[in-house]
């Protein structure tokens, strides 16, 4: 069968799977006074649309701030301008300024759940077909299962169209600056992560790792002739983009600190509830949220956090290729999760890991199918267990350094973790799900599920910094296969 | 690799697709359901919680047992598992009661139940001809069958949405099938009894079943020229299919024969009360008589021929079943469809044997020249078909009856193929109107455009070329300019709330050409078998 048909249905799968986790509740559902991130998303609709611009993002009489006050950059604003103008054709109660405050209904939900599905099918579906066909390897049967693996991961799926969020958009365009930066066309792909960038804030995860990439690159084609060229090209281009989409800000200074202040809310503290990260885990044993004063803490998580990401993005700028781009992404973003600032538990949008917060949202079952479904078809299509020797998994390096413990085979150490750690994923879920805690300590299975996958994280974190680091500056061998 | 031409025993690739369905299976839990779950529930605590005697009887809810017996000892089976989830739901007077954990373990018993479905699939995949020549996994037919199957798009959403058991007794059908087509025929039989007393809708084909039986396994040999050998009749087998039939009913009525209530499971089980049409027309022979009728009355009173008082005020796509009677055609009654359902398997006899006056069904076909399994396989497909065509009260669901077994032949030869595509893409678009919530829209479409892209892509490389000829392509893109404005464009006109039947009107005409037009093509392509066969022996 031709490739556009067997990418057809892989697409059309993954849609039905989509609408069909939507068709689930959401966030918040019937839970007044908040609510939740649905609300939040309608929310902005109805700011967006009755408020002008000036008064987004600052407290006034008819903008509350402590409800769900706007905290993404201009451009979801703009998004939700947009969806406002839309939902204001169909049904107009659903953005009336204050009246509409915890509206729900049958009609809306529908309305909300296709905002996002047609966000998705725009920006990140198209991304994701491209990526695999044009920057991944294998034969065109591979690129396929590539896609539909991509297409089910679970995560975003239960994220965006269960609890109710935004990604895909950013998560998209990011993406498609990862394309076109793989095709070449570094301008382009600049214009892409800004534009990404200014949806959400979270992707400064990513931001190194496209700044290192391309600083790498103007260094490699010479800073006194083409390099300081693309240099110049690829600066004028965000500077621009950032101005465009921050346009209506750029009158007044005040303006735009205010936004700052609201995407940067440095006042909350280290971390809030359980997240996976550093200062929750270590805060088991030491209290650092009551030792340090909060300035203290801000430093101190910016400075493991650019320490934690020195060494990836060092190799980076020395050796600017596609595939050091890619593990600088994975270790840059899984950085700035484990060590930053108020890190929120979606930012990691790893599944099992958000278990919790699907429990609160009552998607357990469409958890339970998507990470079983996910799980299987990766495993069978992608043969990740055929891919599992020393060889492909890059062990090498761990061999030089663990010289000194018995000799045996990493790739099956690797096999045999790997299912350790699925039978405890699951066997937490069923605890979480189907035990009682004690009740000296109510938090107790949040705390295992973000504890255990915490040194799941800072695991990852190292391999994948050895793996990056390892590889010799000069690519000897052309042909390398790449297990992405 | 999995995508790797793959050895002859290697089936792998049959429990992901497998897997993969019921995935999606699982996460459709929380769509929409029709009454048809609440009838299963009230089932489920009628068996449950009353003795025998009483279940035939019961009517504390509108939804009647009106299953054979068997099917009511599996819902009782079912229950003894559902009172580990929610007592509440075996209580008879709970009507309409839904709790999630009923919900859940509804929707789980679908899909549990579907292994039988998936065991006869892949039984039929192995029963497949194979081709030789080395051909990637995707282009075998084997694997073409099962995905047609297995992803069934009428079977998805009439049991894992709307609700029903179907996986499950279609399931049995097509393993029977499967036995007969492997030689195995008193299994076969067997099977279909079970079936018969599960869900008596499949008395329709019950004849197909009958005339190949006792042609080709109670007459164990045949002349040269393939006609009857009187003498190598086998009284042995005839009695083992006898005592079959007759322990499996015995076992499913015995029963209620020694309690003195067989009339009364029957009038249950038979309800002639129903009007000649379901709710929603279903897409055949009747709808398009309805049509015509509506359309000479509508004109009639327009040309002041008629007086609009005198008509029948009874609307027949009002949502209720309601007998009524046609204004200006002939009304219909029960035994003209019989009459009609039997018919159209009439063929005009070159040379009549004189012994065989009567009995025409195209069964005449396999009892002169049986073809084997595959005459059989046709014959039950034609059968299912003319029984939708013609049929007393059918429901649009019933099309599957025609299409599953048909997806076996569809696989094997470029002209079914053809018919096969037209008839399941206008058979699947028919079943739209069974999901008439917004929510389920997008899934409805998505699932159907899945099935529909996937069969014609693969089908076409299997056979390599093109399999509908441009009149029956613009027919099928009608379609999506029927769904348009049928599901956009009408809602939005002012004459939603004056004329709400129309869109329902429009789809059950408009695929009952298509459905019509299949038939004539299956059937004359089995006149032409049968013309072959007289050739030869010429």
């Amino acid at each position: 069968m031709e490739n556009w048909s067997l990418v057809s249905i892989c697409v059309l799968f993954g849609l039905t799977a989509r609408w069909a986790v939507s068709l689930n509740s959401y966030s918040g559902a019937g839970k007044p006074p908040m609510f939740g991130d649905y609300e939040a998303q309608r929310h902005w609709q109805e700011v967006t649309y009755n408020l002008p611009v000036h008064e987004w993002y600052f407290n006034t009489t008819d903008n509350n701030l402590n409800y769900w006050g706007l905290d993404y950059p201009p451009l979801t604003a703009y998004h939700s301008l947009l969806c406002a103008h839309v939902a204001k054709l169909i049904n107009p109660d659903w953005v009336e300024l204050h009246a509409s405050r915890g509206h729900e209904s049958y009609g809306h939900k529908l309305f909300m759940r296709a905002t996002v599905l047609v966000a998705d099918l725009l920006i990140y579906i198209p991304a994701v077909v491209l990526y695999s066909f044009y920057l991944s390897e294998g034969s065109n049967k591979k690129k396929v299962c590539t896609v539909l693996c991509i297409l089910l991961y679970p995560g975003l799926i239960l994220i965006d169209y269960g609890h109710f969020q935004y990604n895909s958009i950013s998560l998209g365009l990011a993406l498609w600056g990862v394309v076109v930066l793989g095709l070449g066309w570094d301008v382009l792909g600049s214009l892409a992560f800004v534009l990404s960038l200014n949806y959400k804030q979270m992707e400064l995860y990513h931001s190194l790792p496209f700044f290192c990439y391309l600083l790498g690159k103007c260094f490699k084609q010479g800073l006194a002739g083409r390099g300081l060229f693309l240099l110049v090209k690829i600066a004028v281009t965000v500077l621009v983009t950032f101005a465009l989409c921050w346009l209506p800000f750029l009158s007044d200074p005040g303006q735009i600190l205010q936004v700052v202040h609201r995407l940067f809310p440095v006042g909350r503290g280290l971390f809030e509830d359980k997240v996976a990260n550093t200062w929750c885990s270590l805060n088991v044993l030491i209290k650092i949220k009551t030792i340090l004063s909060t300035d203290t803490q801000l430093y101190f998580s910016l400075t493991t956090t650019l320490l934690a990401i020195l060494p990836s993005s060092i190799k980076l700028l020395m050796k600017p290729t596609l595939w050091q781009f890619k593990l600088a992404l994975v270790n840059s973003s899984l950085a700035f999760f484990l060590f930053s600032f108020q890190v929120h538990e979606k930012s990691i949008l790893l599944p099992a890991f958000m278990l919790p917060l699907f429990l609160k949202d009552g998607l357990l079952v469409p958890y339970v199918v998507t990470s079983l479904a996910f799980l299987f078809f990766s495993i069978y299509l992608l043969s990740a267990f055929e891919h599992c020797s020393e060889d492909k998994l890059r062990l090498g390096p761990y061999r030089r350094l663990l010289i000194c413990m018995p000799r045996m085979d990493l790739g099956r150490v690797t096999k045999w973790k790997f299912y350790f750690s699925i039978t405890a994923m699951a066997g937490l879920s069923f605890m979480s799900v189907a035990l009682a805690p004690p009740d000296q300590l109510p938090d107790l299975f949040p705390l295992l599920v973000s504890v255990f996958s915490y040194l799941h994280f800072l695991g990852l974190l190292l391999y994948f910094n050895i793996v990056q680091i390892a590889e010799p500056l000069q690519s000897v061998r052309k042909n390398q296969k790449k297990s992405n | 690799s999995v995508m790797a031409t793959p050895r002859a025993d290697d089936w792998s690739w049959f429990p992901a697709l497998a897997l993969g369905v019921s995935f999606l299976k699982c996460i459709l839990i929380n769509a929409y359901h029709s009454t048809d779950f609440e009838v299963h529930r009230n089932w489920l605590a009628i068996t449950h919680s009353l003795p025998v005697s009483k279940w035939y009887h019961e009517n504390t809810s509108e939804w009647t047992l009106d299953y054979p017996p068997l099917f009511a000892w599996f819902e009782y089976s079912l229950s003894h598992v559902a009172q580990h989830f929610d007592k509440e739901m075996l209580v008879v007077q709970n009507l309409i009661y839904t709790s999630p954990a009923t919900i859940l373990f509804q929707r789980l018993s679908v899909i549990v139940t579907d292994i039988v479905f998936i065991y006869a699939v892949k039984e039929c995949c192995r029963s497949v001809r194979e081709e030789k020549g080395s051909k990637d996994l995707l282009g075998h037919p084997f694997f073409i069958l099962a995905a047609l199957l297995l992803w069934n798009f009428g079977l998805l959403i009439v049991d894992h949405i709307h609700f029903q058991y179907n996986g499950f007794l279609f399931g049995i059908l097509l393993l029977s099938v499967a036995r007969h087509l492997q030689g195995r025929h008193l299994e076969g039989a067997l099977l279909f009894t079970v079936l018969l007393n599960l869900k008596h809708i499949y008395l329709y084909i019950a004849p197909a079943y009958g005339i190949f039986l006792l042609r080709s396994y109670c007459f164990t040999k045949d002349n040269t020229d393939g006609s009857v050998r009187w003498s190598s009749f086998s009284p042995v087998r005839l009695v083992a299919l006898g005592s079959i039939v007759i322990s499996v009913g015995a076992l499913s009525f015995g029963p209620f024969i020694a309690m003195g209530q067989l009339p009364q499971v029957l009038s249950r089980l038979f309800p002639f009360k129903r009007g000649l049409c379901h709710a929603y027309w279903a897409p055949n022979v009747w709808a398009l008589y309805n049509m015509v009728d509506k359309a000479l009355s509508v004109l009639g009173v327009r040309l002041k021929l008629l007086d609009v008082a005198k008509l029948p005020k009874a609307s027949m796509t009002g949502g209720l079943v309601q007998e009524f009677q046609h204004s200006i055609l002939p009304s219909v009654s029960p035994s003209i469809t019989l009459i009609c359902t039997l018919c159209p398997t009439l063929q005009p006899k070159p040379h009549p044997p004189p012994s065989l006056a009567l009995s025409p069904p195209a069964k005449f076909h396999i009892w002169c020249r049986p073809r084997g399994a595959r005459g059989f396989l046709r014959c039950l497909v034609v059968c299912a078909l003319g029984s939708f065509m013609f049929g007393w009260h059918v429901h649009e669901k019933a099309i599957l009856m025609a299409i599953l077994p048909f997806s076996i032949l569809a696989v094997e030869s470029r002209e079914d193929a053809g018919i096969f595509l037209m008839l399941t893409t206008t058979g699947h678009y028919s079943l739209f109107p069974l999901l008439f919530t917004a929510a389920e829209l997008p899934i409805k479409v998505l699932l159907m455009l899945l099935f529909t892209l996937y069969s014609f892509t693969s089908l076409k490389k299997l056979f390599r070329g093109s399999l509908l000829n441009p009149l029956e392509t613009t027919y099928l893109l009608g379609l999506v300019a029927v769904e348009i404005l049928c599901e956009v464009v009408y809602p939005l006109s002012p004459w939603q709330h004056t004329l709400p039947f129309v869109p329902l009107l429009v789809t059950s005409v408009y695929c009952s050409l298509g459905v019509s037009y299949s038939f004539i093509r299956l059937y004359v392509s089995l006149l032409r078998q049968h013309g072959t066969d007289k050739h030869k022996q010429l």
